[in-house]
């Protein structure tokens, strides 16, 4: 039975946006299962801490199973010992984004996350015989590779999950990009990434919209939308599809996403209610087609 | 005090030999596909020259480190398990990896062969490096361009293996091995297919006032006055807008290349093995000018004399330069 997953939040939602954000995903999301943590920047982590117990007790009580997340980037003292911690846990489940995370769970089991570079079937079955539960694949890779590393999943009996909404994480840096553009450097931000809830945008000089900033990381300007590719994932073997929050109305997103797992939804009705939900925002999915990552390959014309 | 070796770039056979000849301890270099991440036209070796550039190099106390630091999808590993044997068999002295799956096939079918950990595989703590110490018997890590020198100096303490810096070259923006923004607007991976701001994508476009544009793909990457020269269009240092930035401005970075000449003295006494050189890319004269340089350089600090950097920082060719992160927590 295919999983629909919410990935943890990208980006610095202010408090009282979060606790309100899932509770309705608590409430309303057909979602199965719920990724939480601070994924992007350890200085963000603090300010979630102390509403993540109730979190995650709302969003359990509400059928859902939750993982914990890993920082992506481990380098300082604070984030080598957030680290270590959550690697420490029995419970919940959790996914590590960092080779440092691995080093810390040792056997025990664990989600490795879209951080980690699992790109094939050698890796993963490496990653396998190191307690490795569950795989997401880098947003980049392509239909055939995707394919391929599901089967080598499966017959591991791993879970493999694949990002089919939201923007991708194109890259992550040392130095905050939010905190440059302010004429600001890391250690001195001022939280003001908190006030670009869906990345700030950035546009070619001749103004074409092209990347989003969102501190550290670089996303796509485009939503990637796989709806249309759905079906094809399952069919290869993909076990879990990966929704991540964005500033649009993502109970929509979610039931869109159901609909066409559960075969309730014909598919164009799904997907127009899926873009109504997103606001003005373009998609993508040429990573999935082997093309420029920004495109969006028509069903008809990718066959 | 630690050998401070000198790691050159070795983009072509003839290059090879001019960094060789020049005076370095080593030299990497890559086969002509997606199993290194300088998968460009016109560089690189097939088995046949790397068979000759290892004998060249050997008979002259070099080592040869090959670069097998991109990430094979799945499907395709098969290229980089023979690029592996290939290389095992030609006796290259090390091989520089990112994945962990290719890392593991090298331990377990060319046991004793040295690892080094490529800088594509984005180890920045002393518990990810310890990692592939651990599994895959790694005997040096590349560190990625975003530590300073404390920090280095405290993973020093807390591993088991050697360091190798980046010291001079292109200035990496984003951490390696995690960056797809090539891919997002040209179709081409970074990690999978070695390729970065490829060259076929390129475009000049020259407007109606003189000023000229970089494009990359198709999309704007900077612009240039009339009288300024054009530099090439690399995603992570171009000029875009912002909602409070409109007049437009460098979103990551400046064109600007890395030189950490003036940082030698203290790199070395913060326990860092081996200083490479960036730019596999690059000319033979570059290759002869800075790998001249940088031995004259190292020897001096070595031998305990004020090494003369004038010539070191002569190199960038008038090309802005920056100590990056190495220098202080504020380029962050």
């Amino acid at each position: 039975m295919t999983k629909l997953t919410l990935g943890p939040i990208a980006y610095h939602w202010p408090a009282e946006m979060r606790r309100d954000f899932y509770t309705r995903i608590a409430d309303e999301a057909p979602v199965d299962e719920v990724y939480l943590g601070e994924v992007i920047c350890s200085k963000r982590a603090p300010f979630q801490e102390a509403d993540l117990p109730a979190t995650i007790e709302r969003l359990e009580r509400a059928g859902k199973t939750v993982i914990l997340s890993s920082l992506a980037e481990v380098m300082l003292t604070r984030e080598r010992k957030a680290t270590a911690d959550l690697a420490a846990l029995e419970a919940p489940e959790i996914e590590i984004n960092n080779a440092a995370g691995l080093f810390a769970r040792g056997k025990r089991p664990h989600r490795i996350g879209p951080f980690m570079n699992a790109y094939n079937e050698v890796t993963i079955a490496w990653m396998a015989s190191q307690g490795a539960t569950h795989v997401s694949l880098p947003a980049e890779m392509p239909a055939p590779a995707i394919a391929a590393a599901a089967g080598a999943a499966r017959d591991l009996g791993l879970g493999v999950e694949v990002q089919v909404f939201g923007r991708a994480s194109l890259a992550v840096s040392a130095r905050c990009y939010h905190a440059r553009a302010h004429g600001r450097t890391k250690d001195n931000c001022q939280f003001v990434c908190e006030n670009d809830d869906d990345g700030m945008p950035l546009r070619t000089t001749d103004n074409r919209p092209i990347l989003r900033v969102n501190g550290i990381q670089t996303q796509s300007e485009s939503y990637v939308d796989l709806l249309p590719e759905t079906a094809r994932l399952i069919e290869v073997g993909v076990t879990h599809l990966r929704l991540m929050p964005q500033a649009a109305d993502m109970v929509a997103v979610a039931s869109a996403f159901r609909g066409v797992v559960d075969g309730t939804h014909d598919l164009l009705e799904a997907e127009a209610g899926l873009h109504q939900a997103c606001g003005g925002n373009s998609f993508s999915n040429g990573f999935y087609h082997g093309e420029a990552g920004y495109r969006r390959i028509s069903r008809a014309a990718a066959g | 005090m630690s050998l401070a070796e000198l790691i050159c770039p070795a983009g072509t056979p003839a290059a090879l030999r001019t960094a060789v000849d020049a005076g370095a301890d080593a030299v990497y270099c890559g086969f002509q596909d997606a199993t290194n991440a300088r998968n460009f036209p016109g560089l690189n070796f097939t088995p046949a020259e790397l068979a000759e550039a290892v004998a060249y190099a050997h008979a002259r106390g070099t080592k040869v480190l090959l670069a097998l630091n991109t990430y094979p999808p799945a499907g395709k590993v098969d290229l980089w398990r023979q690029a592996a044997d290939t290389g095992a068999r030609l006796g290259v002295d090390a091989f520089i990896v990112a994945d962990m799956g290719v890392a593991d096939y090298i331990a377990r079918t060319h046991p004793g062969t040295r690892l080094h950990l490529s800088v594509q595989a984005a180890a920045s703590s002393p518990e990810a490096i310890r990692y592939y110490c651990a599994h895959f018997g790694v005997k040096r890590v590349v560190l990625p361009r975003i530590l300073t020198i404390p920090e280095i100096r405290q993973i020093r303490k807390e591993i088991p293996c050697e360091i190798e810096t980046f010291i001079f070259g292109n200035h990496g923006l984003m951490v390696e091995g995690r960056c797809s923004l090539t891919n997002y607007l040209t179709g081409q991976s970074t990690n999978m297919d070695g390729v970065c701001s490829p060259a076929s994508d390129v475009e000049y476009k020259r407007h109606e006032d003189g000023s000229m544009s970089s494009q990359l793909a198709g999309f704007t990457i900077d612009c240039f006055g009339a009288d300024e020269k054009a530099g090439y269009p690399t995603i992570c240092k171009g000029r875009y807008t912002a909602p409070h930035r409109p007049e437009g401005y460098y979103a990551f970075e400046e064109p600007i290349s890395l030189n950490l000449s003036k940082l030698l003295p203290e790199l070395i006494d913060a326990g860092v093995h081996a200083f490479k050189i960036e730019g596999r890319q690059r000319s033979k004269s570059y290759v002869r000018g800075v790998v001249t340089a940088f031995r004259k350089a190292v020897d001096d600090i070595r031998a305990g004399r004020p090494a003369d950097m004038a010539d070191l920082v002569a190199l960038t060719e008038g090309q802005k330069q920056t100590q990056g992160a190495f220098e202080t927590k504020k380029w962050r």
